[in-house]
């Protein structure tokens, strides 16, 4: 068994990086894969939140990269839900450099025998805990919303994705509001595809459901009612290779609805 | 285009001004993309006429509007034209 390494990364912070690779591990998992998530924002963990594991933390990331504990088995949470879902938390002390890409690069080299799927939080930004993050990663996925300032920052990740020989990362658009994109007040699927030009890999709504999965510690993906949890679903099955329709947020209308309205004065 | 540039829509706006901000993004942070467009640019025209290499300029300028490759390029001879 050799993982899939996949980083999720986005430049601007608070994006939904943390977020999509928590219920991207949880789906995966649900599905029975073996699952180990890393987060890499070091001084700043959240991964351990949304999972709710944060009580379980005896040994951490750097802990794991300066061979403070036996092995990384030791670092490892395991989720309490799903089988064969994982954690490996950052550290919450140090300094952001007290972690090398060689020492990711070797603690995935390890880890990478024994899981179908290693995701990487990466930290925002791009200076070197974004290196860190990509320097074991084989694929990627960019998370942007759709504003100007984030989808500026995803065209600089690509760029930066791309020069480390990820030509081809995948697109997570989230926090998309039907009602706006309605309006013509945000940018919409379309406009995102044709500015950034790479794979869609699913749009995720915007959802208070998320916010009330992170209260909980419970990833909205195991909400069966929710959108933002059905988008991360569709998600999972199209990392796995399933061909799955889009749901359909595009309700302004096409080229032809807009000659339509012209010549009909609206 | 004219339908674009009358929608006063603030997502029109937006998809505006990605387009020129990524622009200028793309050109500032590939290295050399200037330098390699230029040298392109002598090898394509040599064949038809001889340019001053020294004074030739390319830049990329922008405005409010839009972004555009602007190239100076100094003209010393035209080459003759092969028959037929
Ligand atoms: N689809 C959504 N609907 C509503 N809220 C969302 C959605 N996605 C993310 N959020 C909220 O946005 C905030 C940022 O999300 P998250 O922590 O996943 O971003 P991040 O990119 O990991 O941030 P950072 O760069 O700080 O690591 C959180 O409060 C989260 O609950
Ligand atoms: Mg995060």
């Amino acid at each position: 068994m050799a993982a899939r390494v996949i980083v999720v990364t986005s430049g601007k912070g608070g994006v939904g990086k943390t977020t999509t690779v928590a219920n991207l591990g949880t789906g995966l998992a649900l599905r029975q894969k073996k699952v180990v998530m890393i987060d890499t924002d070091i001084g700043l963990r959240n991964l351990d939140l949304l999972m709710g594991m944060e009580n379980r933390i005896c040994f951490d990331l750097i802990n794991v990269a300066e061979n403070e504990c036996r092995s990384f088995r030791q670092a490892l949470i395991k989720d309490k839900r799903v089988e064969n879902l994982f954690l490996l938390p950052a550290s919450q002390i140090k300094n952001k450099d007290a972690l090398t890409a060689e020492q990711m690069v070797r603690i995935v080299d390890e880890l990478k025998e024994e899981f179908d799927y290693i995701l990487i939080d990466s930290p925002a930004g791009i200076e070197s805990g974004f290196e860190n993050a990509v320097a074991p990663a084989t694929e990627a996925i960019v998370v942007t919303n759709p504003e100007v300032p984030a989808v500026r920052d995803a065209d600089r990740i690509i760029g930066l994705l791309q020069a480390k020989k990820i030509y081809e990362p995948l697109l997570v658009l989230n926090r998309l509001r039907s009602d706006m994109v309605k309006k013509r007040d945000m940018l919409d699927v379309d406009d995102i595809n044709d500015i950034l030009a790479i794979k869609l890999l699913g749009v995720v709504p915007e959802d208070e459901q998320i916010i009330i999965a992170t209260n909980k510690g419970e990833p909205v993906v195991f909400n069966q009612q929710s959108k933002a949890g059905e988008a991360f679903r569709n998600i999972v099955r199209r990392l796995e290779g399933e061909a799955v329709p889009f749901m359909s947020f595009n309700t302004e209308p096409g080229v032809f609805g807009r000659f339509w309205k012209m010549l009909h004065g609206r | 285009m004219k339908l674009f540039r009358d929608d006063p829509s603030s997502k029109s706006q937006a998809v505006e001004r990605l387009r020129l901000i990524l622009v200028h993004d793309r050109a500032k942070v590939s290295t050399g993309l200037l330098e390699l467009l230029r040298n392109e640019i002598i090898n394509a025209i040599s064949k038809y006429v001889e340019i001053d290499e020294d004074q030739m300029e390319i830049e990329l300028n922008s405005s409010e509007a839009k972004a555009e490759l602007v190239a100076n390029i100094p003209v010393l001879k035209v080459r003759r034209a092969l028959d037929n």
